[in-house]
């Protein structure tokens, strides 16, 4: 062997040697991060307290756009909420395949005023969506919502995957949850719940209504059910509660399904205290709200008051 | 018009056909696109299982296995009538496993460079070309007696279920994994490029959500051997194996189109042979086949002296050196009845074991609408429709929760995903009738009509959480769909590892309104084996599988099954 081919084999087979070697030196004991990044943003819309106003208005009228309207003046009106250039998120409940009538999801007309108002009160965007249980491209459907909204002006988004950000909640029981980014980066937020009986928890109101901003396994939340509804209250502060009683649903909540079940009442409720309005809500389904936990709880966390009467109650329409 | 416009004809012929049969494959998706009123069904906007019907071996089978041309069947004839005067027209225009395979025949490789004889030889006829004809006759023996098999190699079957269920779900597992990996380096300009792209991919062939598919490594390993084959063999899948291909060659017996050689201008420079693609000896010289030609005609096209002619009513004299073409179907009689035989003893061995219904699988959950069990392996052909339609992912194909003899026919899977109470689909695609077509109302029922059921829920009281664990939670009742409730809910005070008072509601299941629809077993946030789970005890397709001793809203049709 000549000198010349010794000394080149044996350096490739030496490079050869040292890259081995080094990478397996290089990843030994590597720490792999297999965490999503969390976010940290609050979630609080919410608009100065103005004493003069009621934070809280009931109104009642066959006409749902029209109780709407009356209800929203009461409470100071939209430009009150929204100002312009402002981008909106709507939080409609749109969980089940159901149609309005079945009083499973947000009457789709509210939600397509509630569109307008926004744009006549010059904001830039809004936006309509919700994390639904059944597949999403049959709720908004079924629901009207897409078809109402997008006429309103609104864009409707069907959640994706990439949607999500992890977010600390803060809560008690709650704390990094992937949470569909619409609903935190935005300038506002209008929940827009229904009025539903539900098994565990009594009711499917305000509150509740935001189990529709995770993702992730929220199924798990029922096992302590009213903690993890005040820990995402405490977390969105919406700036409006729209609550649409036009139709209730009494028995079979939170998903329905049989006209049977359905009370119809042309009740909308416009408040700025959530907790007053879930409060007057669960009236239309017979209950106490001192008697329903995940409320006593929420006023107990200072999110507002269950003696909505003592915060300027005015029945309007 | 020249022979070359002909046969650039045939290869637009090709094309078009493969990318129809495609576009239906990606239409075969729920499409969002319904009016949100009270009555609202959810129709496809196109026949999507179209193609499948057109397979005149799919009618065959399924006639001589249920006694039946189902639906779009008939459609079939308009491949089967032309076949007998003109002979395999289908293989080499239209089939798109066919147009498949020759197109991944012809990728340049060492093996095409080649001149010589090899490659001469590699395209003459050769005896496997045979075992195309056993295996139709055993597949066919096997419908005789109603176990449907052809659906595992019948080329549309075949290539419907490969892409639809492995192709299509890897391309949106591949391509979303590699979006992801680009994205993780953070560089805005590349992971926007990247989304870009990607939206393209997505829009032209990704369903709105992921699919995952039980079973799909046997399907995917199946689909990979016929592709990979052609590397070996020009068209090995159409010239050996593909019984559709050996049905239609059967069917060109006597046919009046055929190749004529011209002995006296042929200078014997084999052009033909080396562009076949039947392996049916077009050379001047040897035997032409009939029934192994696609009418490609590149024989045609490739000959200098013009010595090779399709027409009709082809000149069959023998001469002293070329012996005249032949339309018969070169088996072996003996063997054929051998294969007959096999195909008819296919039921008994596969329903002598336990798998059909001594011990039949209680996973085993059919779509919605399926027929009774015997009709339903009488009719499905795997072609994995259903699967792609559900929107749900629900339906899957089977491994071996049917025995054997069902491979690859759907099954219902509800923790992977529940029937959609409103949705009809899979029967709307199914072109066999191996599911029959439900209206919105009888899926879901009425007060008069009872709801189309698929099995029956139970709660697993040992994974419970109110019932083991102390724990709230009735998740499983907020997701029942029907109306009342199937769950129902108990209340009781239970005591927790420390004492303290915990006041449960426990789910119970009222097996009169279950449809088996899974809601619960695809919600319920034990994660890993569900606390409820589906059976298809209770489905409304059997008399026999059943509870309770009248359930309300069974068809107790005993004509069909034969019990």
């Amino acid at each position: 062997m000549e000198r010349r081919e010794f000394i080149k084999k044996t350096g490739q087979a030496l490079a050869l040697a040292a890259v081995t070697g080094g990478t397996g030196l290089l990843f030994h004991n590597r720490q792999v991060s297999h965490y999503a990044s969390v976010v940290a943003k609050t979630s609080d819309f919410t608009v100065a307290p103005d004493s003069s106003l009621p934070r809280i208005a009931l109104a009642k009228n066959s006409d749902p756009i029209a109780a709407l309207n009356y209800a929203l003046d009461a409470v100071g009106g939209i430009r009150r909420f929204i100002r312009p250039g402002e981008r909106v998120t709507i939080k409609p409940n749109i969980a089940w395949d159901r149609t309005p009538a079945q009083a499973a999801t947000t009457n789709p007309h509210l939600v397509g005023e509630m569109v307008r108002q926004c744009l006549s009160a010059g904001a830039a965007e809004v936006i309509v969506t919700d994390i639904s249980c059944n597949d999403p491209r049959r709720c908004f459907i079924r629901s009207g919502i897409r078809q109402e909204a997008e006429k309103a002006g609104a864009r409707v988004i069907l959640p994706a995957e990439d949607d999500f950000v992890q977010i600390n909640l803060e809560g008690e029981l709650l704390t990094i949850w992937p949470v569909l980014k619409h609903f935190v980066f935005t300038d506002r937020l209008i929940n827009m719940p229904i009025v539903k009986q539900h098994s565990l928890c009594a009711c499917t109101l305000g509150m509740k209504n935001f189990y529709g901003i995770l993702g992730g396994r929220r199924n798990q939340l029922h096992q302590q059910i009213d903690q993890s509804i005040v820990d995402l209250a405490g977390f969105c502060r919406p700036t409006l509660t729209v609550v649409d009683a036009t139709r209730v649903l009494l028995r079979g909540g939170p998903q329905g399904g049989s006209l049977d079940d359905v009370a119809v009442e042309n009740s909308v409720i416009c408040a700025t205290d959530q907790v007053a309005a879930d409060s007057r809500a669960t009236e239309f389904l017979g209950l106490k709200a001192e008697n329903v936990g995940h409320i006593v709880l929420a006023e107990k966390a200072g999110l507002g008051k269950i003696d909505y009467r003592s915060i300027g109650y005015k029945e309007v329409g | 018009m020249t022979i070359r416009t002909v046969r650039n004809l045939r290869r637009t012929c090709q094309v078009i056909f493969f990318l129809i049969f495609i576009w239906l494959i990606l239409k075969t998706n729920f499409e969002v696109n319904f009016t949100p009123t009270d009555a609202a069904e959810i129709r496809l906007p196109y026949p999507v299982s179209i193609a499948l019907q057109f397979d005149p071996l799919v009618a065959l089978a399924t006639l001589l296995a249920n006694g039946t041309l189902y639906k779009g069947l008939l459609w079939s004839l308009v491949i089967l009538i032309p076949t007998i005067f003109l002979g395999r027209f289908f293989c080499g225009w239209v089939c798109p496993l066919g147009s498949l395979n020759q197109w991944i025949s012809e990728i340049p490789s060492e093996r095409l460079r080649r001149k010589d004889d090899r490659k001469m030889e590699s395209n003459r006829y050769k005896k496997y070309q045979r075992i195309k004809y056993y295996i139709l006759f055993l597949f066919l023996g096997a419908a005789l007696v109603g176990t449907l098999q052809i659906g595992l190699l019948d080329p549309l079957a075949l290539l419907a279920r490969s892409i639809g269920t492995v192709l299509l779900p890897m391309i949106h597992a591949g391509t979303s994994g590699l979006l992801g990996w680009v994205k993780s380096f953070g560089i805005t300009p590349v992971s926007s490029s990247a989304q870009a792209i990607y939206n393209i991919i997505a829009a032209l062939l990704l369903p709105f959500r992921m699919v995952h598919f039980h079973a799909i490594l046997t399907i995917g390993f199946l689909f990979a051997v016929v592709l990979v084959l052609n590397r070996v063999f020009t068209r090995f899948w159409c010239r050996g194996i593909c019984p559709l291909g050996a049905m239609l060659g059967i069917f060109s017996r006597f046919a009046i189109f055929g190749l004529q050689k011209n002995e006296s201008t042929c200078d014997q420079c084999h052009q033909c042979l080396l562009s076949c693609q039947g392996a049916d000896n077009p050379d001047v010289g040897s035997v032409w086949r009939q029934s192994e030609c696609h009418l490609c005609l590149n024989c045609q096209a490739s000959c200098p002296t013009g010595s090779l002619k399709f027409k009709f009513f082809p000149n069959r004299k023998t001469s002293q050196t070329n012996p005249p073409g032949t339309q018969k179907v070169d088996v072996s009689r003996r063997k054929a009845i051998a294969s007959v035989a096999g195909g008819l003893a296919l039921l008994p061995l596969f329903r002598s074991g336990d798998a059909f219904e001594v011990n039949a699988n209680p996973l085993l959950i059919r779509p919605p609408g399926s027929v009774p069990e015997s009709d339903f392996l009488a009719r499905c052909i795997r072609c994995g429709q259903c699967m792609r339609v559900c929107p749900n992912n629900a339906l899957h194909p089977t491994l071996l929760e049917s025995g054997l003899e069902g491979i690859w026919t759907p099954i219902l899977i509800p923790r992977i995903g529940y029937c959609e109470p409103t949705c009809t689909l899979c029967g709307q695609v199914c072109p066999t009738g191996a599911i029959s077509e439900l209206t919105l109302k009888e899926k879901v029922g009425d007060k008069q009509t009872p709801p189309n059921r698929i099995g029956t829920a139970f709660v697993n009281r040992g994974r419970c959480l109110p019932c083991a664990m102390a724990i709230p939670c009735i998740v499983c009742e907020e997701w029942c769909p029907t109306s009342p409730k199937a769950i129902y809910l108990e209340e009781r005070t239970v005591y927790d590892r420390q004492g303290n008072m915990v006041t449960v509601r426990r789910p119970h299941v009222d097996p009169d309104l279950c449809t088996g629809c899974g809601a619960c077993e695809y919600a319920c946030p034990v994660v890993g084996k569900s606390a409820i789970y589906v059976t298809s005890v209770g489905e409304s397709r059997s008399p026999d599988n059943q509870i309770l001793l009248q359930k309300k809203g069974t068809k107790h049709d005993v004509t069909r099954t034969g019990t």
